[in-house]
């Protein structure tokens, strides 16, 4: 446990004195925090809510609407639209620092010296993986928490910002959020062991985040529903999906591997 | 009383990455306290040699031992017993002297690392540096420093890949006469080098290798096995007669005359000198100086880098 300690301590005080990993860590939270929160001030002031009724909501989303009123639930769809796009932070945010933390000891040559210590491989993914996992999924969980507060002003109908804490999104950001870094590093690790620039990890392991995208879009359009049922699917893929990578990323950090094949 | 039980243990230890063989069935011993060089050009299988030894990769064939524990079977109490400066000293240039050094100290679970980081860094010459991040060090601190994190955790045996490569004549002389002084304290060095003084100065042996080893001994026995000794007389004038009066003794092998010095070969010049010096000057020679013709190691390197190269071409 210690030497799980030590590296995310001497990954963050790496890491983090890089300006273009502080700024993707810091602004991307933000940045989904602020940009949600200026659409809902506006939303809320809007006086046309008022005439929206249930049959103006796609009938499957009216549904998670619950006692809701026409225009409460109009806010709530605005409200909850945006939640998707928290996904992201916790698989973008791992993705940067592994990729960095990786291709780093790869360009400086710092693995040799690691890897002839009695450390063991899980111990130094676990700790790279952590390194990368915590500060995504605490920016995620804050910036939730900030969205929800701003809600609460912003809306005037408590029931309202109350359905952000009802379970569908509770476990998809307490839950899926961190299955979401887990992922976001084990892939980052697989790609930094190809390439040597942590830039070109960045881009590559970027593509992972476009069926999160996908999915912000098909519910935006009205193509898939975000329901309960639908999270809690993501959720066990995810749990598969992140045993598998893990595995795959833990093959390929093999001391032997990194030495005789990491170029 | 030293342990007469070798440190380092290999028999017909190799290593091949796909087709290549980069170490052909190497077996060697090295003993408690030694400190031993791995010389050879580059690709010769030094470096992936050591890394076998410091449980890095594993043997394609063949065994190797290291403070007793089998390589592939015990790596990880082998990583607690040896100390590593690979050929880039491999530091985290963000992290101060004193964080690098306590990042290693918790990997290898040093108990004292306060005290441990202080004695290292005193030794060094960069305890007044610790709180500078390693980025605005030079090469030769850095040096030191990497050998500073091999050292922590009091290791039985340091491999220094390579440790004043690249170095400024006064870095290196100071890092040689760092190694010097853990000679002094007993510890088993393994040297990788391409810098054959620096091997000579320092190595109780040494194991020449181009993929297989090619000859293995204590500099000194290996430039009498492969030149010979020969005694250089100085003389203020070169006769004819001294020459033939040297041949005369069945134990001189060779003689050659340079400018106004011979050069006679003999096995045995202590037992032999006394009797050259009393011949040549009943002959009239007037001696100026008389000494041991010194031959660098590099000759003997590069006699036997020849020889292999001979030896592959006849085979091809």
């Amino acid at each position: 446990m210690e030497r799980i300690k030590a590296i995310i301590i001497k990954e963050w005080r790496e890491v983090f004195k890089n300006k273009f990993v502080l700024f993707t860590v810091s602004f991307l939270p933000l940045m989904i925090t602020a940009l949600p929160l200026g659409i809902l001030y506006f939303a809320a002031g809007s006086e046309d809510f008022g005439g929206v009724t249930a049959a103006d909501l796609p009938p499957q989303f009216s549904s998670l609407c619950g006692d809701l009123g026409g225009g409460d639930c109009m806010l709530y769809y605005i409200v909850t639209q945006f939640i998707l796009l928290f996904m992201m932070v916790p698989v973008i945010v791992p993705m940067t620092i592994a990729s960095y933390s990786i291709v780093g000891e790869k360009t400086t040559r710092t693995l040799e010296p690691l890897l002839v210590t009695p450390v063991s491989t899980l111990e130094i993914l676990v700790g790279k993986g952590l390194a990368g996992v915590i500060p995504a999924v605490l920016t995620t969980w804050i910036g939730y928490l900030l969205y929800a507060a701003g809600a609460h002003i912003l809306v005037d109908n408590p029931a309202v910002v109350g359905k952000l804490f009802d379970p569908l999104w509770m476990t998809a950001i307490f839950v899926v959020g961190p299955l979401l870094s887990i992922m976001g590093v084990s892939i980052a690790v697989m790609i930094s062991s190809r390439v040597n620039d942590p830039r070109v990890a960045e881009q590559i392991s970027g593509i992972f985040v476009l069926p999160i995208v996908g999915l912000f879009i098909g519910q935006t359009t009205g193509f898939i529903l975000v329901n309960q049922q639908f999270i809690l699917w993501m959720a066990g893929v995810l749990l598969v999906l992140d045993i598998i990578l893990f595995y795959f990323a833990i093959q390929i950090f093999q001391r032997e591997t990194i030495l005789s094949r990491w170029k | 009383m030293m342990n007469k039980e070798p440190i380092i243990h290999t028999i017909n230890l190799s290593r091949s990455f796909g087709d290549i063989l980069a170490v052909d069935r190497i077996s060697l011993s090295i003993n408690p306290g030694e400190v031993f060089g791995f010389l050879g050009p580059n690709g010769a299988g030094k470096t992936t040699t050591i890394r076998m030894l410091a449980a890095l990769l594993e043997p394609t064939s063949g065994e190797a031992f290291v403070s007793g524990f089998q390589v592939g079977k015990e790596d990880q109490k082998i990583r607690r017993n040896i100390g590593l400066l690979p050929e880039a000293p491999g530091l985290y240039d963000a992290l101060t002297a004193e964080q690098n050094l306590a990042f290693y100290g918790a990997m290898y679970g040093v108990e004292e690392i306060s005290r441990q980081i202080k004695r290292y860094l005193e030794l060094l010459g960069l305890w007044n540096r610790r709180y500078e991040p390693v980025a605005t060090f030079s090469k030769g601190m850095r040096q030191k420093l990497a050998i500073a994190r091999a050292l922590l955790h009091e290791p039985d045996v340091l491999f220094l890949d390579e440790p004043t490569s690249g170095l400024d004549p006064q870095a290196a002389k100071l890092v040689r006469e760092f190694i010097g002084e853990l000679k002094g304290e007993g510890r088993t060095i393994i040297l990788c080098t391409h810098n054959l003084e620096e091997a000579d100065r320092l190595c109780d042996r040494v194991a020449v290798m181009n993929g297989h080893l090619l000859a293995l001994d204590s500099p000194k026995v290996l430039r009498r096995n492969i030149f010979g000794r020969k005694v250089v007389f100085h003389l203020t004038e070169i006769k004819s007669e001294f020459e033939q009066a040297l041949r005369s003794f069945e134990f001189v092998t060779e003689v050659q005359v340079v400018e106004n010095k011979i050069l006679v070969s003999i096995d045995d010049p202590e037992t032999n000198n006394p009797i050259l010096v009393r011949t040549l000057v009943e002959q009239g020679a007037e001696i100026q100086f008389v000494g041991e013709l010194r031959r660098r190691l590099e000759d003997v390197y590069l006699e036997l880098m020849q020889s292999s190269q001979g030896s592959n071409n006849g085979k091809n």
